[in-house]
């Protein structure tokens, strides 16, 4: 019995000792890229614990982040010379996410503060790791910019303020919209709880993206049996080149 | 209905594909030409990143002159010794092409060298064949022209290590064939192409290979290079999307067919002069491309620089 008393002291001592916390749910934990994969919607929502009333003062903010797995990227830009437009400058991104995706309840700049944005890297330009990238072109920033505007415009980074749903400052809901170009890996879902621009507490939890079927069986055996998967497909558009042909002799007949 | 292609990882519709499969392989059953040439730039404009376009596009010409060299094997009309000798320089070609292919990947103008070559021999080809079958055309309206001489000797035929090719009827040195083979293997690497479209009017014009054997002859070399260029691709840089190559080669293969059947229809030079027009058409299209301002000058590729 004091075993236990002593380990509950120690579990209390040991867990943050915020008034309000984050109770999350997924609608889904794992996504299949199938052959027909058109994209996918998690919903994520949640709830807020508290012991105490609600505080009084700024109202409680919520922002939901969705980030696939980072790759190292180069960012080229085009130059003209000699009339033609050509790759002349490139810059190496550390670390991008190949999908990042923040919704909030309100405007980031004010559900967050600086501080809090640069300590949890929230917002897309501090999700991109680009150190020590002004020696490697002039006008580095620019490629950073430029990473930000294409993946934008792809739809790859998305910031959807306004579109988690808050109800009495308990209960928060909202839609994130995987896109169909997917890659595989394990996507972390964070989820901040925020009050004038400060994180009250943060969750994070996990999906996993996994090809499957004949996505998966093409994907793994081109990476690890190259050679085969080579064959293999000459050996399938031999095959298709015969029966085409093969085929329509026997309807000209 | 939407496909995910498992290596490009990108998700394309599945019947536009198939369409632009099926608009390639019509062009090419029409026009007897192996059709690589279309099918790149279609699949980079469909979205397809240039790399898995390239090596899924040496793929799907792999069947459609499978499909093709089975046709000529029954008229007989593919000379074997010729077609070895052609091989064994695109081989080579080929194998220096991957070289420089990955070389110009890493150094990022992979893009550019590809649009470049495109600009560059589909507007030279094409730009030959539209002066060479309008020439015809003019001949064939005025009978007092004067009639060219079939075979005419050049230095082609002074070179040495001599050899017979009795299906072409020619006594020739094999080098100048070794030299037109490396460089269409060359070509079929970087560009993804069969090469059947220099391939051609170099058999014709530089070893003064009768028409006749000419396509059976160089769609059966085309087979073994992008064979070998779609093996050797996969190998080194796993960019053949064997899904985005089922659904090529399913509208090529019916394309091609029915190609075939109108092309019968049609009078040999006119259809000359529309596959010149429509090679200098996606020549013209590419070096657009590099000459206006792109509206987005910056590119994201995956990786670090070397």
């Amino acid at each position: 019995m004091t075993i236990l008393r002593a380990l509950l002291a120690l579990l209390l001592s040991v867990l943050p000792a915020t008034a309000e916390q984050i109770v999350l749910g997924l609608s889904e934990y794992r996504v299949s890229i199938t052959a027909d994969f058109d994209g996918s919607e998690i919903l994520v929502y949640g709830a807020v614990k508290r012991q105490e009333p609600i505080p009084a003062g700024p109202p409680l903010q919520v922002v939901v982040t969705v980030e696939g797995p980072s790759t190292p990227l180069t960012v080229w830009r085009k130059d003209r010379r000699w009339g033609i437009w050509v790759n002349s400058a490139a810059v190496t991104i550390d670390r991008a996410p190949s999908f990042y995706a923040i919704a909030t309840t309100g405007p980031l700049r004010e559900v967050l503060s600086e501080t809090e944005d640069l300590r949890h890297r929230i917002s897309i330009t501090r999700v991109i790791r680009a150190v020590g990238i002004a020696a490697q072109a002039d006008d580095s920033p620019a490629f950073v910019n430029a990473l930000q505007r294409i993946r934008i415009q792809e739809k790859r980074f998305v910031l959807k303020e306004r579109s988690v749903a808050l109800s009495d400052q308990t209960l928060f809901r909202t839609d994130i919209e995987l896109p169909a170009a997917l890659t595989e890996g394990d996507y972390r879902v964070r989820v901040f709880l925020t009050r004038d621009g400060r994180v009250l507490d943060k969750l994070e939890r996990s999906i996993f993206v996994r090809k499957e079927g004949l996505e998966r069986f093409f994907f793994r055996l081109a990476h690890d049996q190259p050679l085969v998967y080579g064959l293999l497909s000459l050996f399938v558009a031999v095959v298709a080149g015969w029966l085409a042909s093969a085929a329509f002799r026997l309807l000209r007949n | 209905m939407q496909l995910y292609l498992p290596i490009a990882e990108v998700s394309v519709n599945a019947f536009l594909l198939l369409g632009a499969g099926g608009i390639v392989g019509f062009l090419s059953g029409m026009f007897g030409v192996g059709g690589g040439f279309l099918i790149t730039p279609l699949l980079f404009f469909l979205g397809i990143p240039p790399a898995i376009a390239v090596a899924t596009g040496a793929n799907q010409v792999v069947a459609s002159s499978v499909s093709g060299v089975l046709a000529q094997l029954r008229r007989k009309a593919v000379d074997f010794r010729m077609g070895g000798i052609l091989l064994a320089g695109g081989v080579a070609g080929s194998g220096l092409g991957i070289w420089v292919f990955a070389l110009l990947k890493a150094m990022g103008q992979v893009d550019l060298f590809v649009q470049l070559s495109y600009v560059l021999f589909l507007g030279l080809v094409g730009a030959l064949m539209l002066n060479e079958s309008l020439r015809t055309l003019l001949r064939s309206r005025n009978p007092n022209a004067p009639i060219r001489r079939a075979h005419v000797h050049t230095w082609v035929h002074r070179l040495p290590f001599k050899m017979k090719f009795r299906a072409s009827g020619l006594y020739i040195s094999v080098l100048p064939p070794l030299g037109v083979g490396a460089f269409v293997g060359f070509l079929a690497a970087v560009m993804g192409v069969g090469g059947g479209f220099i391939m051609v009017p170099a058999m014709i014009y530089l070893l003064g290979m009768p028409t006749k054997v000419v396509i059976g002859t160089s769609l059966f070399q085309i087979i073994f290079v992008t064979a070998f260029t779609t093996v050797m691709h996969a190998v080194t840089s796993q960019t053949v999307d064997m899904m985005l190559a089922l659904i090529l080669i399913f509208g090529g293969v019916v394309g091609a067919q029915i190609g075939a059947r109108v092309g019968v229809r049609l009078r040999a030079d006119q259809l000359r002069i529309l596959l010149a027009l429509l090679v200098l058409a996606v020549s013209f299209k590419i070096a657009l491309d590099l000459l206006l301002t792109p509206g987005e000058t910056y590119s994201i590729v995956a990786g670090r620089l070397p």
